[in-house]
């Protein structure tokens, strides 16, 4: 829990973008863990082969790619903004655990058949079996707009 | 560290770090960091309620409480697509305004 919030902060207010990306890395990770505490062992190993394996490595790959002193070590907001994020941020956390805590959510406890992989695949293959489709062409088109996007200029006559 | 309330808080702690990320940031990487940890929070929120909550009728269908973890993979899967096509736009963006500040990026600007 500690590692998660910590790093998140770390992501954000790094001075090196190289830092903030490997606090990212570290939050994801943290989150992965807190779902291994919900015995949900699948999307834990799902999120860490997807964030940490795929997301995390492309935003580092991004960060070298386009790195350049002049951002890399960005410049710092105007107090203005900052105190008005932070007053944003924490007015949403606390109205959020307030909310929270108001309920009478602490009376549920663990649902002793937690799902397994039969029950998930289950699930994936029949009833959810379009979104899964839509979801793949969906990936792949975006897939493949990045790299348009990334190659368009290229073509363009100097 | 066990009851479903921690887990809402530790979402709820996520999520205001996420907003502040995206008010006060202006780097477009910065943003898409904050992105990122909005959308942890939420399927952190997704797996806990999932776990916690009982399901209406699950014991006819026989499917337990799958229901918030394949919502969860599903949105993963959303969120990594995301992450791909923003960082082509960045990378675009940084080739034609050697920056990636958006304040500069005006070009959209009515």
């Amino acid at each position: 829990m500690v590692l998660t919030v910590g790093s998140a902060i770390v992501a954000l207010e790094a001075k090196e973008i190289v830092y903030g990306a490997i606090g990212l890395a570290g939050s994801l990770f943290g989150v992965a863990a807190l779902f291994f505490l919900l015995d949900a062992p699948y999307v834990a190993v799902f999120q860490i082969a997807v964030y940490i394996g795929a997301v995390a490595v492309l935003i580092l790959f991004t960060v070298m790619l386009v790195r350049e002193e002049k951002w890399a070590k960005e410049a710092p907001a105007t107090s203005a903004t900052k105190i008005a994020g932070i007053v944003t941020g924490l007015a949403i956390t606390i109205a959020l655990v307030v909310a929270a805590l108001d309920t009478n959510l602490d009376q549920y406890t663990t649902i002793s058949n937690s799902a397994t992989f039969v029950d998930i695949g289950q699930l994936i293959s029949t009833g959810d079996a379009p979104i899964l489709l839509v979801l793949a062409l969906v990936l792949a088109a975006s897939v493949v707009g990045a790299l348009t996007l990334s190659r368009a200029d290229r073509e363009e006559p100097k | 560290m066990n009851s479903l309330s921690d887990f809402v808080i530790v979402s709820a702690m996520l999520f205001g770090i996420g907003v502040y990320g995206l008010v006060t940031k202006r780097n477009a990487l910065r943003l898409l960091f904050a992105v990122e940890i909005m959308i942890n929070a939420a399927n952190l929120n997704f797996i806990a309620f999932g776990q916690y909550l009982p399901f209406e009728g699950s014991a006819q269908t026989a499917l337990p409480n799958a229901f918030g973890q394949t919502f969860v993979l599903f949105s993963i899967a959303l969120a990594a697509a995301e992450a791909a096509v923003i960082l082509a736009i960045v990378v675009v963006a940084y080739r034609l305004h050697r920056d990636v500040d958006v304040s500069e990026l005006k070009s959209l600007e009515g």
